[in-house]
């Protein structure tokens, strides 16, 4: 099994599943039903392009694996994904800085894995990075109208990102599948996109009138699966299904 | 490289015409554009592309089970395969499908430029599918489905689907 690049295609496809999962627990509790129906939006996209992530996987995997198991049955230390997604739902300025500081990362991200070399990501990073802008229009456009609207819109929003700036920096991060692949150029080099990154986001929260935080120590760990205690909440919802009830199907 | 034309053996195509999106039972899977390749391999085996409008399109599933039982019932034998390149894009949908969106009440996607005018700057240029007014809103960029857009028409007051373009 080709270990480097069965890791590396969870560290991508574990971001969209944990951020896919928060955003389907609005579905319902949106603060508008337009807002429910974005934020589940959202969430589907995110889901189908996981799946065709763990498809790849487990094919890579070849030994039984499915998709699903991928998904539903490892455990809070196999998961991949950076600590920023996996940040509750505190409040919908919380839902709104986190989905837009991961958007513009991840937006960056697929536009530079359409160049990998590898046909599957390149082809899954094409495919998602349409449905991503939009994601990215509707959270920018929040940030803007939260950040410029009343004061109490404005001390939450500049809250929320005060409190999930810490963990922005991760996205950056190289794990040792990440390096092993962008030598064979199959993989996005993100240290690569760090600068343009900040520089967007600054842009933005100057535009919506915010302040941008000025941190020098961040938090790090999930990309090894060293999450907050969050994860665990989010996957005991997550895996409920499938371990109270082994193998079933939908 | 991956082309963007169409194989369909012309066999395949009346039969394929028939299986509709579960969401929009109006338009025709041939319509829509997403299948991309049929061809009839060893008499009664045909061979299958079809590609997802949406990463995340539940109804994906739904069309593949729609083809192989209408294909079973013409007595061929059929094996799906989900392709993702080249990525699916509106400019697919033909003539006839947005003519039939446009019937069944979901305004046909714009051009690109044309369309982030309307999503991202307010500009009024879709059309009201029951007045066919201009003076029309965005409600949300998210609507009942992946595809679509939320709007309403300020004249006649009619809330509507617009269908996002996707290139
Ligand atoms: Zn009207």
């Amino acid at each position: 099994m080709k270990e480097n690049l069965y890791n590396y295609i969870l560290g991508i496809a574990d971001n969209s599943l944990i951020l896919g999962q928060r955003m389907g627990e609005l579905t319902g509790h949106g603060p508008s039903l337009e807002i429910d129906i974005a934020c589940t939006n959202i969430s589907l996209d995110l889901f189908g392009q996981v799946r065709s992530y763990y498809q790849y996987a487990a094919k890579i995997a070849g030994d039984g694996r499915t998709e699903d198991d991928i998904a539903m049955l490892r455990k809070e230390r196999d998961y991949l994904n950076v600590l920023l997604v996996e940040q509750p739902n505190t409040d919908f300025a919380y839902t709104i800085a986190r989905q837009y500081l991961f958007d513009v990362y991840h937006a960056m991200f697929l536009t530079a894995l359409q160049s990998s070399h590898d046909i599957t990501l390149s082809a899954i990073a094409t495919k998602s990075i349409k449905e991503v802008s939009y994601h990215q229009r509707f959270s920018s456009d929040w940030i803007k109208r939260l950040g410029d609207g009343t004061n109490e819109s404005k001390l939450k929003i500049q809250n929320a990102v005060n409190t999930l700036w810490t963990y922005t920096d991760e996205l950056f991060h190289q794990t040792e599948a990440d390096k092993a692949m962008v030598t064979e150029h199959i993989g996005v080099d993100v240290t690569q996109l760090k600068k343009a990154y900040y520089q967007k986001v600054t842009s933005l929260l100057t535009e919506a009138a915010l302040e941008v935080p000025k941190l020098k120590w961040f938090q790090k760990g999930g990309k090894s699966g060293i999450h907050t205690e969050h994860l665990g909440y989010l996957l005991s919802d997550l895996q409920y299904m499938q371990r109270t009830y082994p193998n079933m199907e939908w | 490289m991956q082309s963007n034309l169409q194989h369909i053996d012309p066999i395949l195509y009346p039969i394929l015409e028939q299986v509709s999106d579960p969401e929009i039972p109006v338009l025709s899977i041939m319509d829509m554009g997403v299948v991309r390749s049929a061809t009839i391999s060893d008499k009664k085996e045909v061979k299958l592309q079809i590609t997802p409008t949406y990463s995340g399109c539940p109804a994906m599933d739904v069309i593949g089970d729609d083809i192989k039982t209408i294909l079973n019932k013409a007595g061929y034998n059929a094996h799906i395969e989900l392709v993702l390149a080249p990525a699916w894009t509106t400019d697919w949908i033909t003539p006839k499908g947005r003519k039939a969106l446009e019937t069944y009440g979901i305004a046909a996607p714009l051009e690109a430029n044309a369309d982030k005018e309307v999503l991202l700057n307010g500009k009024r240029m879709v059309k009201c599918t029951n007045c066919k007014s201009q003076n029309t809103r965005l409600v949300s960029q998210f609507g009942s489905t992946a595809c679509k857009a939320q709007f309403q028409c300020n004249d006649c007051l009619e809330p509507f689907d617009y269908f996002k373009c996707l290139k």
